[in-house]
């Protein structure tokens, strides 16, 4: 992570014989042609990324509603976030649910990688393929399909539970399983991708440190151990970043599936920012919200980099 | 660097395959139901959308169904303004993919291949705002596209994609990793930045564009919550955002119909995918890992 602004050299023209003034000006020609080459990113950027974020700032000190006047409440909705236990709440699910999925969702494209880079496995590209698919499946389409293979009257899903002994009920409308069952849906959506990263990032593993293990006499879960895993530790860590980060963000299928329920078990923070912003329309409330997503983001970010930067370093 | 070379994930074999081995055996056929599972809610809306109403509702449930019919499609087209609803995924999806890739190609090239002042500090920006979650700006975007007057149109719907910091991230590292014999010659004969960038560079990027371009347009045509706020109008919709109208309040439709429009939201997707999937794969493979 760490050459991640690095770069090669570039290519400076060679010094002008006249010397100071003139590499100067060659230098100010480089920089108005790179802003030429920036300028229309960086008003999209400025314009929808960079301005919002000040703008959401601003507004979360008020009690903005888009319509008449805004108040300066100071750090009012900050103290409601955690004062209001419904919004507690939604914090706590949007937690639970991030526990609910990430593990998973690294475990299973983990170990399917794993299985699929064994270089005797006949159809690996088919199974690479395979289990890629429903990543290009939207979360609200994967919702609607998931609803369906549950419903406890006509489910598929949900029969053949049944028929094996497990009954489920409608898991939909049972606060213990609403989001169990939503946080699967991301799962299925989303290892695929995941598991097409780690199969990447084991393809880099040299071949001879597995030999080296096996001739100390490693077993399979040594060589995981000690070999893989160690080699694996920066892919990991942008898996585990990125999956985190997703699990933060976690809407769709929740709208599509629960609208939060039942009983708000499964409300998170991006549906309560939704609820907030656009349907009560307390703006300002809103993006205080916003900025406490922000922040965990950023935190789950700086707290990866950091842990598994370091894992790196001790190994080289 | 290097992760931008083509290590070909597709060139899976390392060596002769040997003789299949009783864990292999064991660990292909563990894997071949593992497919299954993770095909079933695919096969589901599939088979379901070809699926009569009494066969959806009957007990037990079945996967396949024992009469198909296009009642489900039939119905799907006139329960939305569904040609509409696609129309607007294409302009939206195409349009944020086709904006995105001009801007973000022409940044990732001044960020990778020309020596400005404050390059380092610019990249730390970009490669910081990847950070913002676009559900913490989704209230104040959307007020600036009311503000410009850009409310339940195409331009308000596609603006604030129009550029993103993962793809100038992406397409740079691409660059940096074209060698760059060429366009230093080219530069020494006096050719123009933007003459190398269109005749040089572009036209050596073309698998980083295309990756560029399906991820973009996959992750539009699938996005739910941007839509959803934006557009007041149903018929200024998506249809991944007009679907979720189905199963809202009062939206209560058979099973069928639903799992129609899904695959009709999913079809073009999936069989874009399945066509390049080779190229598509390996290029998130790797790329999106190391820089």
């Amino acid at each position: 992570m760490t050459s991640l602004t690095g770069s090669r050299p570039t290519y400076r023209p060679p010094a002008p014989l006249g010397g100071r003034p003139r590499r100067r000006s060659a230098q100010d020609k480089r920089d108005r042609t790179a802003l030429l080459f920036l300028a229309p990113a960086l008003i999209v950027l400025g314009v929808f990324v960079a301005w919002p974020m000040v703008s959401a700032l601003r507004l979360s000190f008020t009690d903005a509603s888009g319509f008449g006047v805004e108040n300066w409440v100071g750090f009012d909705n900050y103290a409601r976030i955690f004062a209001d236990a419904d919004i507690l709440s939604a914090l706590f699910n949007t937690v639970w649910y991030l526990v609910l999925f990430t593990p998973p969702a690294v475990a299973v494209a983990l170990g399917l990688a794993l299985a699929v880079n064994n270089p005797r496995l006949p159809f690996r590209s088919f199974f690479r393929t395979a289990f890629f698919v429903p990543f290009i499946v939207s979360l609200a389409v994967s919702a609607f399909a998931w609803g369906y293979l549950l419903d406890p009257n006509v489910g598929l899903l949900n029969y053949w539970l049944s028929s094996i002994g497990i009954r489920i009920g409608n898991p939909l409308q049972d606060p213990n399983l609403a989001m169990p069952v939503v946080a699967l849906v991301a799962v299925w959506k989303s290892f695929g991708f995941y598991f097409v990263i780690f199969l990447a990032g084991l393809q880099d593993v040299p071949a001879s440190l597995y030999e080296a293990a096996r001739v100390d006499g490693a077993g399979p879960w040594a060589r995981f151990r000690n070999v893989t895993l160690p080699m694996l530790s920066n892919t990991l860590a942008f898996v585990m970043i990125f999956a985190m980060i997703a699990a933060l963000q976690a809407f769709d299928q929740i709208y599509v599936m629960t609208g939060g329920g039942p009983f708000g078990s499964t409300q998170t923070i991006v549906m309560e920012i939704y609820e907030s912003g656009f349907r009560r329309l307390e703006l300002g409330f809103a993006s205080a919200l916003s900025y406490v997503l922000l922040a965990a983001t950023l935190l789950l970010s700086i707290v990866q980099f950091v842990f598994f930067g370091r894992r790196e370093r001790d190994l080289t | 660097m290097t992760a931008l070379a083509p290590t070909r994930v597709g060139a899976l074999a390392r060596g002769p395959r040997p003789r299949l081995k009783p864990t292999t055996a064991f660990a292909f056929i563990g894997l071949l139901a593992a497919v299954a599972l993770v095909l079933l809610p695919i096969a589901s809306i599939v088979f379901t959308a070809f699926k009569p109403t009494g066969e959806v509702n009957a007990f037990p449930p079945t996967l396949l169904p024992e009469q198909w019919t296009f009642a489900n499609v039939e119905r799907i087209t006139t329960e939305l303004p569904f040609a509409r609803l696609i129309l607007n995924s294409v302009i939206f999806a195409g349009g944020v993919t086709a904006f995105a890739l001009v801007f973000d190609s022409l940044a990732a090239y001044a960020l990778a291949r020309i020596d400005f002042r404050g390059r380092t500090v610019l990249l730390i920006v970009i490669i910081a705002s990847l950070m913002i979650p676009f559900q913490a700006t989704l209230i104040p975007v959307y007020q600036v596209v009311a503000d410009l007057g850009w409310v339940n149109t195409y331009a308000g719907l596609i603006a604030p994609r129009a550029a993103d910091a993962f793809g100038i991230f992406f397409l740079r590292q691409f660059f940096l990793a074209l060698p760059r014999d060429i366009d230093n010659a080219a530069r020494i004969d006096g050719a123009s930045e933007f003459r190398i960038f269109r005749s040089i560079v572009i036209p050596n990027a073309i698998p980083a564009l295309m990756t560029l371009g399906i991820f973009t347009f996959v992750n539009n045509w699938n996005d739910l919550l941007w839509p959803l706020v934006f557009t007041t109008q149903r018929e200024m919709g998506t249809l991944t955002s007009g679907l979720t109208l189905l199963t809202g309040p009062g939206g209560i439709i058979p099973y069928g119909v639903m799992m129609a429009g899904s695959l009709i939201a999913i079809l073009p997707l999936l069989v874009a995918f399945l066509i390049v999937q080779r190229t598509f794969i390996e290029s998130i493979a790797t790329t999106g890992v190391k820089g």
